[in-house]
């Protein structure tokens, strides 16, 4: 993980030990917004009786793409980290099926970020969650090293 | 502590693959339970300070109220969540983290749940997280 400092951010975001564990994709990304996806696995399971992906899972992987509009939104490597998070769980999952969430950082100030998010299993239109976050921005002062 | 309760809250853990993948448990003292998130490499988000992944934070604290439920409503099927609030207070470091629920209220369909975690010392917090979930009868 020695080159994670200098990876760009597409490699940065699925470089993460966390987003690499519950193999994470880049669906796309461009200023200000990012679209991830979990894909099902049986040990991401959060209910045993219909095979239906765990919520907690649909938690990060929307806390991940919402790091990742802000990140694309402000451009450089820097620092963040989540204020807060509220998630609406509309809808369970199909049972076998991944998640994508697309985030939009639709205000940044300098030291906020705003974001929004919604997360889908199949069909763009018919959610399974939606999000708002949060996160302070540059929370180390000092961007990172390019 | 009731048996019932007990196996209520092993099949929780026990059953559900996710909170393997994890790595989760609890430590149970009477009724009074403390969910224990042991450090993984695999749990970390940003490798370079490092810091727990907020995801991995948020959904051990949503997996701490779902297990203290089950406790507190054996036999039912594993709650649904409805929605989760969480606030994020300081970086959770690469060491393990624990967590214990407070249920504000269990209704018939609705339970309102407080949850705190923390690290080094309880009162620091590193995260808390309010939610709803909805309680479901035995049948699918």
């Amino acid at each position: 993980m020695s080159d994670f400092n200098t990876a760009p951010l597409p490699e940065r975001m699925i470089m993460a030990p966390h987003a690499s564990a519950l193999g994470l994709t880049l669906v796309s990304i461009e200023k200000g917004r990012g679209v991830m996806a979990a894909p099902w696995r049986e040990e991401l399971v959060g209910d045993p009786e219909t095979d239906v992906i765990a919520s907690g899972v649909v938690t990060a992987l929307i806390d991940h793409t919402c790091g990742l509009a802000i990140n694309s939104a402000i451009g450089e490597p820097m620092p963040i980290a989540t204020l807060d998070l509220r998630i609406d769980y509309l809808r369970p999952a199909a049972p076998r099926t991944g998640v994508t969430a697309e985030a939009h950082a639709y205000r940044l100030t300098r030291t906020v970020g705003f974001v929004r998010a919604e997360a889908w299993d199949v069909d763009r239109g018919d959610l399974v969650a939606t999000a708002q976050a949060a996160f302070m921005l540059n929370t180390r002062a000092q961007p990172l090293k390019a | 502590m009731e048996d019932t309760a007990i196996r209520s809250l092993d099949g929780f853990l026990q059953q559900v693959p996710y909170v393997r993948f994890l790595g989760m448990r609890v430590e149970l003292a009477g009724d009074e339970m403390t969910a224990v998130l042991p450090f993984r490499e695999t749990l970390i988000g940003n490798p370079i300070l490092p810091a727990l992944h907020g995801g991995v934070i948020g959904a051990f604290m949503e997996l701490t109220a779902l297990a203290q439920l089950s406790l507190a409503a054996p036999g039912r099927r594993v709650p649904k969540t409805i929605d989760i609030t969480i606030e994020y207070l300081r970086s959770g470091r690469a060491q393990d983290t624990y967590a214990r629920a407070i249920l504000r209220k269990v209704g018939r369909r609705v339970a309102n749940v407080q949850v705190e975690a923390w690290q080094d010392s309880r009162s620091q917090p590193i995260a808390g997280l309010t939610g709803h979930f909805l309680m479901r009868n035995e049948e699918p």
